[in-house]
């Protein structure tokens, strides 16, 4: 009896979680579909839940030109991923140097002013770019800045966040560490790079991850501050496609670039899974 | 809380804080004070002249009809995305942390929506939603249902919300599950030997001690729904059709980037700065508490 309502339970659970993951799944698989068909077949909505022959012309042609019979103007994938791939490597890397570093002078240093400085970091986690759009980007245009890889990336490489964590981190690290170093003979940036930087490899990595699908997946600031299609992000340029959704669209096309928009991050997820959930859970506390 | 042990140094630590510090001045500091100080101007259409009018802005912002149906709409819509990412994420916490075959590849095909951004998530599902050419509008129109979103202004908000949530789900997923890992078996084993059905089992037990992470996760997901979803509602439906979809986030936008109307926004976006504050405050209680628990 108790065995019996064990496995019930179990099929239960299993029933539960490949329901989950069927809805997960499927508008991706349907968006597979959808980049194997061509133009025709879909705007006649006749596309079958089976594989199509065109994925491979689909797919080039969204790489190398990124245009089809009724999307204009639009950047080749290529150029729209190398973007993408840019801000998010570069944000990742730019918000974990500046943070570590503050981080380092926040909780290794005695000055005047320090936890006013740590506070104006602070304040930053309540103003996100949404609250002030306008003025953010009249900064960026004064700068010269608009539709530069630049403008992209330097608002958004400050990390209130990032430093809230490696400074939490760095005051578990034993004063018997700093007092070892220092009896050593060894200054503050060698006790930085060669105590310090290897100690904090598990926060890197797991910063990185989060950092990294962050940046890929902006979207209200490039949308503000690049106009010309060479700096469209992969996100950006998906909307752009579809413009107003018409079903004579060349959603195969958009199709492909959807799928190719969503790897990179994915497997980022997938493959470092591990760091991915560390850093997630780490980075909210 | 404070290291003993320190560097004296006289200089090194400013040049450390030094980037950090220039970003933080240049494009929030002095931007959000640029916000607060438009909120109270107000630009004739040229934009040759510029008068100080008080809290006029605001008083216009609060009493225009576009606004307060802006206000209704994003509570409904957060309201929608919230029950149902946190209801699903949830439901698959409890049952992926049962001891089951394959608990650790469920996990992994339950997470990678995260990495989704909102606007692609959206779509996918307009591919499958669209009245003519998706799988699932098709279909819909084929059982006699109307289903147009581009037309209808509840269909419109729901395909929002549907994008939003999905999207949604993974990230509360794996903060309650963390929630769920957490809860000391002894006290599950203690509930079970007093005779608790399992029901009883999640009810008094389990959901009561994953209160810190409900509220914490009603937080995130507040801000996800006001602010990270403006990509899914800008790529699906650019706040239409008749306004039905525009959340306060995309009336900021709009209004301040398609319609330069500078005082109207910037007071719109002095009034989601509270929200926000409010939150971040509300964020950090929790902490606190958890700390000392």
């Amino acid at each position: 009896m108790a065995r019996a309502s064990r496995l019930g339970g179990s099929w239960q659970a299993h029933l539960i979680l490949i329901l989950g993951v069927s809805i997960f799944v499927f508008p991706v698989f349907v968006a597979l579909l959808g980049s194997t068909y061509d133009v025709g077949t879909i705007a006649r909505g006749e596309m079958p839940l089976r594989p199509g022959p065109h994925a491979i012309e689909n797919y080039s042609q969204a790489w190398t030109s990124g245009e089809g019979t009724r999307v204009k103007g639009a950047a080749p994938v290529r150029r729209m991923l190398l973007n993408s791939l840019i801000m998010g490597l570069v944000i990742a890397t730019g918000k974990i140097t500046i943070s570590i570093i503050s981080a380092f002078a926040v909780a290794f240093f005695a000055f005047p002013l320090r936890m006013f400085f740590f506070w104006m970091i602070f304040i930053t986690l309540m103003l996100p770019v949404e609250v002030r759009i306008i003025p953010t980007y009249a900064v960026i245009s004064n700068l010269g800045m608009l539709n530069t890889y630049q403008g992209l990336i330097v608002p958004l490489v400050a990390s209130a966040t990032a430093t809230l964590i490696f400074r939490q981190f760095f005051l578990t690290v034993p004063d018997e560490l700093v007092d070892a170093a220092k009896m050593d003979g060894a200054g503050p940036m060698r006790f930085f790079w060669s105590i310090l930087m290897p100690l904090s490899t598990n926060t890197i990595a797991a910063l990185f991850v989060i950092l990294f699908i962050y940046g890929w997946n902006q979207y209200l600031w490039p949308l503000l501050i690049t106009t010309s299609k060479e700096m469209n992000t992969i996100v950006i340029g998906i909307t752009k496609m579809i413009g107003v959704g018409d079903a004579q669209n060349d959603w195969n096309l958009i199709m492909a670039t959807a799928v190719m928009a969503m790897l990179p991050p994915v497997a980022v997820v997938v493959i470092m899974q591990r760091w991915f959930v560390k850093g997630l859970v780490e980075s909210e506390k | 809380m404070t290291k003993r042990s320190i560097f004296n140094n006289k200089v090194l630590p400013y040049v450390l804080l030094a980037p950090q510090l220039a970003i933080t001045i240049v494009f929030f500091f002095w931007p959000a004070g640029q916000a607060v100080a438009q909120s109270l101007l107000r630009q004739n259409p040229f934009g040759t002249r510029t008068a100080f009018v008080w809290f006029e802005n605001f008083a216009h912002v609060l009493s225009d009809d576009a606004y307060l149906q802006a206000v209704g709409n994003t509570i409904l819509f957060s309201g929608a995305v919230i029950l149902l990412a946190m209801g699903s994420g949830l439901l698959l916490a409890v049952t992926a942390d049962k001891p089951i075959r394959g608990a650790g590849v469920y996990k992994t095909l339950l997470i990678w929506p995260y990495a989704v951004a909102p606007a692609v998530a959206a779509s996918l599902w307009l591919f499958i939603f669209h009245p003519t050419i998706g799988i699932l509008g098709r279909a819909l129109n084929q059982v006699g249902i109307h289903w147009d979103y581009s037309l209808n202004g509840t269909q419109a908000l729901l395909l929002v919300i549907l994008a939003a949530a999905w999207k949604q789900v993974s990230y509360n997923f794996i903060f309650f599950l963390a929630g769920l890992q957490s809860i000391p078996r002894s006290v599950l084993e203690a509930a079970s030997v007093d005779g608790a059905t399992p029901r009883q089992r999640f009810w008094k037990v389990i959901f009561p001690l994953l209160s810190p992470t409900t509220f914490f996760l009603i937080v995130v997901n507040v801000i996800f729904a006001f602010f990270d979803t403006f990509g899914v509602i800008h790529s699906l439906t650019r706040g239409g059709p008749a306004k039905a979809t525009e959340t306060l986030i995309y009336k900021v936008y709009v209004d301040g980037v398609v319609n330069l109307d500078l005082g109207g926004s910037s007071a719109q976006s002095v009034i989601l700065l509270l929200v926000v504050i409010t939150l971040t405050a509300m964020q950090f209680r929790y902490i606190e508490r958890r700390v000392h628990y």
